[in-house]
């Protein structure tokens, strides 16, 4: 099976403290590290189970400029076989469907049975995965936690209201969102990473992609973020007091009260 | 003749994987290996940390030793009846043998009350849980039944012989007094001389095929120890702190290189640990004594070294003559579980009390180089290596913030920043001190108290990484030594002569596993130091109506000997009222581990802070003091769980003195 996950490449929540710049239009960037967007981790393990179980090969791909392609090296290092770095300064400032639009691009220049993407981005909005499956007009299922692989198909869980699960058969090829949680991905260490180094990762640009510079990047983009601000302070939280017991008390009765608990 | 061939065959199978095994160092500093052996082996210096069981093992030990030369000299005697071992003639001969005569009903008391612990007292270390295989008891009995065999055999062969001298006049050679074979002289003494005759050659071949079936058995279970033990202590590990390179023979630099990091396979130990599983004579003493063991954690390093045997003779079969070697397969998943490696603390107990030098922690961090080379991290310590990586901290907190802490010192105390002002002291913070808020306050009392001894140090900054204890111990080398080198320049670049920490894991890093950097001390050394020198004067505690103990962190105790320092800190504080742990100073209790074993999520019973504490609140104590951020953090933790707030209190050694100063 020729798998293809699309990766980006996002600041990392856990260990940057994000805040808002003083004209309101980005986040504060200067101190920031970056990582693999954690649901794509996700995404890519499952990907290389896949491959391991049933043949084929893992593609990582991302849209970004020369610094995604450390996000892509990670991915291989994890076992992905081939990187694609879509690369060209007509893609900056692109939407979500700039984005889509160029994945889609890729995917027609490729031969892919299957196509993953994290369910969403720690920066994202959740939109890329199903925006290129209505372009490629492939099935979509979003939200993934598991994946069987059958003759030509594929039976994709989901996870429903109250832990229960959903299962549904889709046709290949398909595009599926990848919510964590669906396996344990695979530690990537610095000697990983280090053995990927040196090799070569292709980068498409516009004409190598076939596509319109003007149709994406900040040109082609028909949403556009227009400001960052902290919200006001709301009303405070309601500070329980008393000894231990009498705040667990209280607490056990607001939860039911709200219907936390049954 | 049968006998020893079959036991070179044994033992050629038995060096098989020795010599397909990792290389390993061992040939170096003969001297000191010598005094290992003479101490720990000859001396079995530690065999009474275990007072009856310790006791018996030398009787039997000694025992050995002694009968060996008559052993040797019974099965030549068999050929040629008159042999005399050469030297042996005169009155040395005669004192051998009235040595022998008592060594031999030594050996026999001391089997008689091995076999009464073991069949019948049944001590808890000797157990076998169900889940690593059949218990061990009928083994051991049936040993000390061949040896007992051994040992009544001989000196049956012997009164029998001097028992018809005697009957027939002849010259008989005295046997020793009250020993075994004197009792049995008494009682044959009215025996026919043929009877005496045919028990005479009748022992005989008993004590010749008992012995030659003993040898060979000794090679194919934990009574291999007989024959391996020595070699063990020659060879056994002499640093301690350190971890042995990933491969012996590879440079830090070509690292990069290597196909495979760490042990995957049987034959990725060095021969030495392999040697280590021939050893281990199941005792039970490195389990007894490991924390992990002891909350209920998967993890029992005895049954490493079971578990490894038990592995290496199925791989390497004796029997059939001629089995071919099984292909070895990946450790992790058939003999050894993720869990059960992850669990060690490396907190050191078990080698400090194996009586013959086997090592552990080398052993996990080999598994645990492997896992990470394959992938095999649990999700829990994948965040923090990867802060690490990114941010120099297991928490992926802003390197900027590193400095933080100083921001609330108390008057007068100021701490200099090296990278803007030069000084003669670094002051080495790291990762925890730095960022956890309460452990804050350690670094602020050690910066309080290497000021107001006079001390001209700074510190790093934003330049510290983490100083990588537990990065290597947790198998993930490459950025271990990442964070070495960037330390190793940001250290020499400051020009400071001295290093100072609180972190008795960053000292063991820095001391250990770091190389060419200036000379290390941990604050409970300056302490010391400086309360002598009259630097550093402290108030009493005079009245404070607290009972104090001093919990020993392993990496300052056990790893790196200091044992004396931090208490003779708080003795300095007058009127202090100081009592000990039953488990102290090399036998100290892990508290839970340090570094990164902070951020693993263990199946266990119980918290190790809380049998910790438990056993300060049983020495009579309401203070634990201890001298390492994680120790405070577990300590402080496990007080609230064990729900002994207001009964017990933690405070670190620095904060303490610096609460103390004049």
């Amino acid at each position: 099976m020729e798998i293809l996950v699309c990766v980006k490449r996002v600041p990392d929540t856990a260990e940057n403290e994000i805040e808002v710049n003083r004209d309101g239009s980005d986040i504060e960037r200067d101190d920031l590290v970056y990582s693999v967007n954690e649901w794509d981790n996700y995404a890519v393990e499952e990907a290389i189970q896949l491959r391991d179980k049933v043949g084929g090969s893992v593609t990582v791909i991302t849209v970004g400029d020369d610094e995604s392609e450390e996000v892509l090296r990670r991915e291989m290092a994890m076992g992905a076989d081939n990187g694609l770095l879509l690369c060209d300064d007509a893609f900056e400032g692109s939407d979500g469907k700039g984005i889509a639009s160029l994945l889609k691009a890729a995917v027609e220049k490729g031969k892919y049975d299957l196509i993953l993407s994290g369910a969403l981005a720690d920066d994202g909005a959740g939109q890329v995965g199903g925006m290129l499956a209505a372009m490629l007009d492939y099935p979509y299922a979003s939200l993934v936690n598991k994946i069987e692989v059958a003759d030509g198909k594929l039976k994709v869980g989901r996870e429903i209201e109250g832990g229960n699960q959903e299962m549904n058969e889709i046709q290949l090829p398909c595009v599926l969102s990848i919510q964590t949680g669906i396996n344990e991905p695979r530690y990537v260490g610095i000697r990983g990473i280090r053995k990927v180094a040196s090799v070569e990762i292709p980068q498409h640009g516009a004409t190598d992609l076939g596509v319109d510079p003007t149709a994406v990047g900040a040109a082609g983009a028909k949403v556009k973020r227009v400001d960052y601000f902290v919200p006001d302070m709301g009303e405070g939280a309601e500070m329980l007091e008393g000894s231990t017991e009498e705040i667990t008390a209280k607490l056990i009765e607001l939860l039911k009260a709200k219907g936390g608990l049954k | 003749m049968a006998g020893v061939a079959v036991f070179t065959y044994i033992m050629a199978i038995r060096m098989a994987p020795l010599v397909k095994a990792a290389p390993d160092r061992r040939f170096d500093r003969i001297p000191q290996r010598i005094f290992n052996v003479l101490k720990l082996w000859l001396a079995q210096y530690r065999q009474p940390r275990y007072k009856l069981a310790g006791v018996v093992h030398i009787m039997i030990f000694a025992g050995f030793l002694i009968l060996s030369i008559r052993s040797c000299s019974l099965v030549v005697i068999g050929i040629s009846d008159s042999f005399v071992v050469p030297g042996f003639g005169g009155l040395l001969g005669d004192v051998y043998n009235i040595l022998k005569d008592y060594a031999a009903t030594m050996v026999l008391v001391a089997c008689a009350i091995a076999a009464y612990r073991r069949g019948v007292v049944k001590p808890e270390r000797y157990a076998v849980p169900a889940k690593y295989g059949k218990d061990h008891t009928a083994e051991a009995l049936f040993v000390l039944g061949l040896i007992s065999t051994l040992m009544i055999s001989e000196s049956l062969f012997e009164a029998s012989s001097v028992a018809a001298n005697v009957q027939q006049g002849l010259h008989a050679e005295s046997l020793a007094p009250a020993s075994l074979a004197w009792f049995f002289k008494t009682a044959l003494l009215s025996t026919s001389v043929e009877t005496l005759q045919t028990i005479h050659i009748a022992t005989f071949y008993i004590h010749d095929l008992t012995f030659f079936f003993f040898l060979c058995f000794l090679p194919l279970g934990k009574h291999f120890h007989v024959i391996t033990s020595l070699f063990n202590v020659f060879f056994m590990r002499i640093d301690r702190g350190n971890i042995k390179p990933v491969q012996h023979g590879i440079k830090d630099e070509d690292l990069d290189n290597l196909e495979s990091f760490g042990v995957k396979k049987l034959e990725d130990f060095t021969w030495k640990h392999i040697l280590d599983f021939y050893s281990c004579a199941d005792c039970g003493r490195c389990s007894d004594n490991c924390p992990a063991n002891a909350v209920g954690r998967p993890l029992s390093p005895r049954f490493i070294s079971i578990k490894g045997r038990d592995l290496t003779f199925k791989n390497y079969p004796i029997y059939p003559y001629g089995s071919p070697f099984k292909k070895s397969e990946n450790l992790i998943g058939t003999i050894y579980e993720e869990d059960e490696i992850w669990s060690c603390t490396t907190c050191g107990a078990c080698e400090q009390e194996c009586p013959i030098g086997i090592e552990y922690i080398d052993k996990i961090v080999d598994l645990r180089r492997g896992m990470v080379d394959d992938g095999l991290v649990p999700q829990s310590l994948q965040k923090p290596l990867r802060a690490l990586e990114k941010r120099g901290n297991p928490w992926g907190k802003m390197e900027k913030k590193r400095a933080d802490w100083t921001k609330e010192l108390p008057e007068g105390v100021t701490v200099k920043d090296l990278a803007k002002e030069s000084a003669d002291v670094l002051y080495f913070v790291d990762s925890i001190t730095s960022y956890d808020d309460r452990m804050q306050a350690i670094g602020q009392a050690t910066a309080t108290v290497l000021s107001r001894a006079g001390s001209d140090f700074g510190i790093l900054g934003k330049k510290e990484k983490d100083s990588g204890n537990e990065i290597r111990r947790f198998g993930e080398e490459m950025l271990f030594q990442t964070m070495k080198e960037m330390n190793t320049d940001a250290i020499l670049d400051s020009g400071v002569k001295h290093i100072i920490t609180a972190d008795p894991h960053a000292y063991n890093a820095l001391k250990n596993d770091y190389k060419g950097l200036p000379p290390v001390e941990h604050i409970s050394q300056f302490i010391a130091r400086n309360v002598k020198s009259g630097a550093i004067r402290l108030k009493s505690a005079n009245g404070d109506g607290k009972v104090y103990t001093y919990h020993d962190p392993c990496y300052l105790g056990r790893h790196n000997d200091v044992y004396e320092d931090p208490r003779s800190a708080l003795d300095a504080i007058g009127g202090l009222k100081r009592v000990e742990m039953e488990r102290c100073r090399d036998r100290s209790f892990c508290c839970g581990g340090g570094g990164l074993m902070l951020f693993y999520e263990p199946e266990e019973e119980q918290r190790m802070g809380v049998v910790r504490v438990e056993m300060a609140a049983e020495a009579g104590a309401n203070v634990i003091v201890t001298a390492c951020p994680f120790c405070l953090v577990n300590i402080e933790d496990a007080i609230k769980v064990a729900g002994m707030e207001g009964k017990m209190e933690a405070i670190d050694l620095s904060e303490l003195i610096a609460q103390h100063l004049q």
